[in-house]
């Protein structure tokens, strides 16, 4: 293992332990739309589906970059959806005075 | 020559810029954490991942490769046209069927990364690849099938299969020999990965086919953190930080969820992932009593205050909603009923079990849809000593979750879980399907009490609304 890959380790857990306290703040009225935007978030894998369908279409051929299309496809059906469902879902919740706006 | 050594300026910088997304998105979800913020924490998390799109394109200098537009185009449109188009009562299938799509990709970029496109070919990249793989693959499956049962393709009740422990075991362990593999050769690598894709397959299906409905939420947060997890480790395999921090926000993020769902149901997520479910024995025992309950409950009504009375002289009432409220889909009719009691003068306030519904916060999404102000949705524990004060108790298709059983019926499947004190109010109406059990399939003491419960049965949309036109 080298340096980098040491790194990435450290990179995990910090963010698992950071991320972990920063969502106990999260009031159980917004868990849906919590777990929608994580949803969303965890289509970042989109930017290592670009990669690989990049690189293995240029490098390769499209033969071999299908799987890669794929995987761009649905990686951002998640991120867009995710994030498209999770913004309608905090525009229902509103306050009495904020209805009628 | 090592990674390390070829660490252009360029990768430096991206370490920084991925630094500075992951704060972003960090702060995205500390803005989640008010209704007020919300929106705006989501906006800047989607922002993020925009913009670690971009770079990306720019340091593989592949920006030019228009075929990616399309997918993107494909995705977004797809994407776009969902989040739109779904129903709020659908979402805890579209969240599972998302979960799955984000697992699918993941997976797809491990084995990208294993067979050396987009990665290092170390041993530590192979490895992890593999492992996103593994994950990868079982939490689309998982999900496919979560999504299938939520949306009724599939049936809620667990499935058990024969033998379905011992084969259980044998896939983990085809999985874990599928993960060393890339350690020892590399030759067939292309075979194992293929073999280790279905095993894994059918471990998703596996683990998720025996678990019943009641126990979703606690599966649908399992799996979310499984596709961030997945994200995460697929990044380890590519060398991207970002990848991995993002991804191990959102494995925290479903594995908080997950335990939250565990202890408002007081189940061990180990029992979940084992498949002990809240359905046993005791469901077939009971159902013969409730026959003769039935007919007993009609005639006792006389007794008490004609539930007209009771509702109209109400000042202080608190509701319950549960799944039933979601299948009867009568979130809207419920909102009219708290309408006219507020007109009367009464204090309404919503009483929210952590479970109930099929997902983490079902209940409050569906009231908000219906317009109830979010100041009036309260947790189960801010009101719990209430009830015993208040007039009256509404419960809308809610079951399990006031069921006193789980606090003294040691030989329950609810025994121990947290319950909403329905019963220590003075009057209680009951808005139920049936007086069938819920899903534990344990009897509710509640509907035997003879003094102040008030059973409506039948579907809520009628009942609601025979309810309002007689309070009128």
């Amino acid at each position: 293992m080298e340096l980098l890959h040491f790194i990435l380790l450290g990179v995990f857990v910090l963010s698992t332990i950071v991320g972990y306290f920063l969502i106990k703040n999260v009031p159980s009225l917004l868990h849906t739309p919590l777990m929608s935007g994580m949803n969303a978030l965890s289509g970042i894998t989109l930017i290592g589906a670009l990669v690989a369908f990049a690189i293995s279409y240029r490098d390769i051929g499209w033969l071999s970059s299908i799987a890669g299309g794929l995987a761009v496809v649905v990686a951002t059906i998640n991120v867009v959806g995710g994030f498209g469902v999770t913004h309608r879902m905090l525009n229902m919740f509103r306050k009495k005075d904020e209805k009628h706006d | 020559m090592t990674k390390l050594m070829l660490l252009s300026i360029s990768d430096n910088l991206y370490y920084v810029i991925a630094g500075v997304l992951s704060l972003a998105v960090l702060f995205g979800i500390h803005l989640m954490s008010q209704v007020k913020t919300a929106k705006t924490g989501n906006i800047l998390s989607a922002v993020a991942l925009l913009a670690g799109v971009v770079v990306t394109l720019i340091r593989y200098d592949i920006l030019p490769i228009w075929v990616l537009y399309v997918g993107v185009a494909i995705g977004a449109a797809i994407g776009l046209w969902i989040s739109i188009k779904v129903k709020i009562i659908e979402m805890p299938q579209l969240i599972a069927l998302l979960n799955g799509l984000g697992g699918l990709a993941s997976f797809i970029v491990g084995g990208y990364a294993l067979l050396g496109i987009g990665s290092d070919q170390q041993v530590f990249s192979l490895l992890v690849a593999m492992l996103a793989v593994i994950i990868g693959a079982l939490t689309f499956s998982g999900s496919m099938v979560a999504a299938g049962k939520l949306h009724r393709v599939i049936t809620q009740k667990p499935i058990v299969i024969k033998f379905h422990q011992s084969v259980t075991r044998i896939l983990i362990a085809l999985l874990a020999i599928g993960f060393i593999y890339p350690a020892l050769t590399t030759a067939g690598l292309t075979v194992v990965l293929v073999i280790t894709i279905v095993v894994a397959f059918l471990f998703g299906i596996l683990f998720t086919i025996r678990i019943g409905g009641a126990d979703m939420p606690i599966a649908i947060s399992l799996l979310n953190s499984l596709s961030g997890v997945a994200a995460a480790i697929s990044g380890l395999a590519i060398g991207d930080p970002l990848l991995v921090a993002v991804g191990g926000i959102v494995g925290a993020s479903g594995l908080l969820l997950t335990q939250i769902m565990c202890k408002a149901m007081n189940r061990k997520l180990i029992e979940i992932l084992l498949g002990k479910t809240t359905v046993q024995k005791t469901e077939k025992v009971k159902t013969e009593k409730q026959v003769v309950e039935e007919e007993v409950e009609e005639d006792e009504a006389d007794e008490n205050t004609p539930y007209l009375d009771v509702i109209k002289n109400a000042k202080d009432i608190i509701i319950v909603p549960g799944y039933g409220m979601a299948v009867a889909q009568a979130q809207h009719l419920v909102k009219q009923l708290a309408d006219t009691l507020k007109k009367q003068g009464a204090t309404v306030r919503f009483a929210i079990h952590p479970v109930a519904g099929r997902m983490p916060g079902h209940m409050n999404v569906l009231l908000a849809e219906a317009d109830v102000d979010y100041d009036d949705l309260y947790e189960m524990d801010d009101l719990n000593d209430e009830f015993k004060n208040i007039d009256l108790a509404i419960v809308i298709g809610a079951n399990d979750v006031v069921n006193s059983a789980a606090r003294n019926q040691e030989d329950t499947p609810i025994y121990g879980m947290p319950i909403l004190n329905v019963d220590e109010a003075k009057e209680v109406f009951i808005f139920n399907y049936d007086l069938n059990p819920g899903y534990s399939g344990v009897d509710n003491p509640l509907y035997k009490r003879k003094k102040g419960v008030h059973m409506f049965l039948g579907n809520a949309l009628e009942t609601l609304q025979k309810l309002a036109d007689e309070m009128k």
